[in-house]
């Protein structure tokens, strides 16, 4: 018998179990972030979901699948969406962009819009690639691209000084357009654009989105548009689809989300929209990751939509209720941020804000030398000791950038009403603590 | 314009086609009595549909729930393996829930393996296991199980590995080698000395088994289930799948569980939070009540794992009957819900079909438009 180890097995034995692709990807907010939640937050403002439930009809429309005479809901589905999501989105989608769309080729339903980001990177990012992320950025956006082997290249939104003691409004917040067109080169596969944005809430105009389209043409780049916000755009603004400006649809994969559409974070069902000759590519990486999405939710969000479509344009439409209903809610935490100190940047859409909380930092010191962010330390902080949980801006920076802005927090306010209320009075109540001698 | 320059990355590359995307559309008009996608027409349980009703019903539950596995869902699942393996398993680290065990096989060869790599995979094989493990620039290394009859083979049983064959495919860039017991497409049940065989081998060249266990409780009788990860020094080199589709009859729900060491899982959970984040949740928390129901009696012979088992073992027999009446050589599956069958005995004259496919791609084309 033999006592020593063969050379060979030595080598493989020193050598990390784990592939090289995880390397730089492991570390996730969330996975902190919730847990402190789960542990402490008497008011959970943090994490990005609703705390109200899917509309009525969405819910019905769920049962009536489940325990409908066709039991064979249960079973597989098309791979690549449910006939009956795809058509529909097609033709929803398809009235939106004014294109005609075929549901077999022009979509792809995926587990949530965060797996339709994973399979457009798997698909269309090599080594080598370059991928311009604009910060603050949906913090997966740089870990996908790194699993995939490409460079993240960031560009930041830039905030403006606001006019004469207003509050700052998430349009201050804007891509520097010489910075910009520096960060294309020859190398650059793709820039991921997200509007209406999370964290900040900025709603990308007209002008914005076509000097990125301008530049996606010029350096024949993709562009990948996440919109799950789309629905959630407040004061009157329009939302527009990159998409549908010169030279983009072939170039552009649009990705959008059930739960954000529809209150329903917990269904995970989400979708691409595009030119096949680029969701040809994301078919094969689906196919050999996840290969099906499960049936049920998709049967029940057709049926949402197929109501939408009835209703578009009309009061009773959702994607006109929910957007109103979140705008009071929004104008509400406004106020209560700005009453006690806390300098709210007012969101044009998505239902996130963000605040600047200098006046507060006096609770938190500085720890110098820190290797972790301030407003990540400041955030840990409020969620132990007043109950309330928010995500550190930071946590949307690159790492190199997280210490940019790091005096901000974002808030999540899709919370009914009594969630918004007690918020209110923990905030007045720290205010207090703060002033009373 | 300039020249539209984008195509498919290196990765994809060649993994474009699928015989099922190719197969179910060839089945899919009605008319046809459809035998070949692995899925059953019959209903789940009711008590499963219930408690997917009782759960959307709850608001929290539409929302998102704990990535790496719905809290009572996963510790469902450690109580019931538990149980099976005779070892502790932690919900937290243990176990991370999957889309489906597909979703698990991805994540675990995701995690685990890469280019300079190989996987030993064992023909025939459920058609996946081979683009995912190019996908993730491994090489792909086949060993088929073989007759062991010279051709008269009546059972799973007698598709067996070569023991030196299958030793001689192991060396020093031998990754994981992917096991699937109960086999599909063959329904063999591996015994626990076939098992001691793979077993032997990943202890000597310290190689991960990666084990797709779908249709561990389709065993019929005279049949044991072995989980490979029981045998003395596999539980830390193991990753063992698992499916809700295939234990519940919700293939559609596309719930799968990878379960194994921390020290692996937490690799496979660092794939899944940039993957796809978290799995739905009413489906997860009807899953961890449908489990609770069933782990209540498992002593009992009413409890689902072994009464669905019951029910297929006299469908096996039933189509096994079929198939000799009709002059044909059914290969009687000891486990697993597919049944393969010798048609040579029809003598189906296909030489004049142009395409460039294997004879049996081409009968089966035949068989459905024809049949």
């Amino acid at each position: 018998q033999t006592h020593f180890v063969s050379l060979s097995l030595q080598a493989k034995m020193s050598r990390p179990v784990q592939a090289r692709r995880l390397e730089g990807t492991d570390k996730n907010i969330w996975v902190e972030f919730v847990k402190l939640a789960a542990t402490y937050s008497k008011v959970n403002l943090g994490q990005g979901f609703p705390d109200f439930p899917p509309p009525d009809f969405l819910k019905e429309s769920f049962v009536r699948a489940l325990s409908g005479e066709n039991h064979m809901l249960h079973q597989y589905t098309r791979a690549f969406g449910h006939p009956p999501l795809v058509k529909i989105l097609a033709q929803f989608f398809g009235k939106l962009l004014g294109r005609d769309l075929d549901p077999m080729t022009n979509v792809m339903v995926t587990v949530g819009a965060y797996q339709a980001l994973f399979c457009c990177f798997q698909a269309l990012v090599d080594e080598g690639d370059e991928v311009i992320i604009i910060e603050p950025f949906f913090d997966c956006y740089e870990p996908m691209v790194k699993m995939a082997g490409g460079t993240p290249v960031f560009v930041p939104l830039r905030p403006k000084a606001p006019k004469d003691g207003k509050l700052m409004s998430s349009a201050d917040w804007q891509l520097d357009p010489a910075e910009l067109a520096s960060k294309f080169s020859e190398r650059t596969k793709a820039i991921v654009l997200n509007s209406p944005n999370n964290p900040l809430g900025k709603v990308f105009s007209r002008e914005e989105l076509e000097l990125i389209a301008g530049l996606c043409v010029k350096h024949d780049v993709l562009c990948l548009s996440d919109e799950v916000y789309e629905w959630l755009v407040y004061d009157g603004k329009e939302h527009i689809r990159i998409a549908s400006l010169r030279g983009m649809w072939d170039r552009t994969v649009i990705i959008g989300s059930a739960g954000k559409t529809f209150s329903a974070t917990g269904w995970k069902v989400g979708w691409t929209v595009g030119p096949n000759r680029l969701l040809q590519h994301l078919r094969t990486v689906h196919q050999n990751s996840v290969y099906h999405c499960a049936t049920v939710a998709q049967e029940a969000v057709a049926q949402g939509f197929q109501r939408e479509l009835e209703l578009y344009g009309k009061p009773d439409s959702y994607f006109v209720q929910l957007p109103k209903e979140l705008q009071q809610k929004r104008d509400w935490l406004v106020q209560s941020l700005d009453a006690v100190g806390m300098k709210p940047i007012i969101p044009e859409g998505t239902y996130f804000l963000v605040a600047d909380i200098s006046k507060f930092k006096s609770d938190v010191p500085d720890v110098p030398d820190s290797d972790e962010p301030y407003d990540s330390r400041f955030a840990k902080w409020m969620v132990k000791n007043k109950g309330l949980a928010a995500i550190p801006l930071s946590a949307f920076y690159s790492g190199a950038h997280k210490n940019n802005y790091n005096h901000f927090i974002r808030f999540c306010f899709a919370k009914e009403e009594a969630t918004l209320k007690a918020a209110n009075d923990i905030l007045q109540k720290w205010k207090k603590e703060k002033t009373s001698p | 314009t300039m020249a539209f320059r984008h195509k498919n990355t290196r990765r994809i590359e060649g993994l474009d086609s699928n015989v099922w995307v190719e197969f179910t559309k060839v089945a899919a008009d009605p008319s046809i009595v459809n035998l070949g996608q692995g899925l059953p027409d019959i209903s789940p349980p009711s008590y499963v549909k219930e408690e997917l009703a009782k759960a959307a019903a709850v608001d929290r539950l539409n929302q998102y729930t704990r990535g790496f596995g719905h809290p009572s869902l996963v510790k469902a699942l450690s109580q019931v393996y538990e149980r099976v393996c005779g070892r502790k398993i932690d919900p937290l680290t243990d176990i991370l829930v999957t889309v489906g065990a597909y979703g698990s096989l991805f994540s675990t060869i995701q995690a685990l393996i890469e280019e300079g790599d190989e996987v030993i995979i064992i023909e025939p094989f459920y058609d996946c296991y081979e683009p995912m493990v190019k996908m993730a620039g491994a090489k792909p290394v086949f060993i088929p199980l073989r007759y062991k009859n010279d051709g008269n083979s009546a059972s799973s049983v007698d598709w067996v590995l070569d023991p030196a064959e299958l030793a001689n495919k192991f060396n020093s860039k031998t990754k994981a080698i992917i096991l699937n017991t109960p086999h599909n497409p063959i329904g063999k049940v591996f015994t626990r000395e076939e098992l001691q065989v793979i077993a032997d081998l990943c202890i000597k060249h310290d190689t991960l088994c990666i084990s797709d266990e779908v249709y561990e409780w389709l065993v019929y009788k005279g049949n044991k289930h072995v989980k490979i990860a029981t045998l003395p020094g596999m539980w830390e080199r193991t990753i063992t799948i698992g499916s809700a589709g295939k234990t519940y009859s919700v293939t559609g729900w596309k719930l799968g569980w990878s379960i194994g060491p921390q020290n692996l899982i937490k690799h496979l959970q660092v794939v899944h939070q940039n993957t796809l984040y978290t799995c739905p949740t009413p489906l997860q928390e009807a899953l961890a009540q449908a489990f609770w129901i069933d782990y209540k009696r498992m002593d009992d012979p009413d409890c689902y794992f072994y009464s669905l088992s019951r029910e297929l073992e006299s469908k096996r027999d039933r189509m096994a009957q079929l198939l000799q009446e009709a002059g044909l050589k059914p290969v009687i599956p000891d486990g697993g819900y597919f049944m393969i069958v010798d048609v040579s005995a029809l003598n189906v004259d296909l030489s004049d079909v142009d395409e460039k496919q294997p004879y049996d791609y081409k009968f089966v084309k035949w068989m459905i438009r024809s049949k």
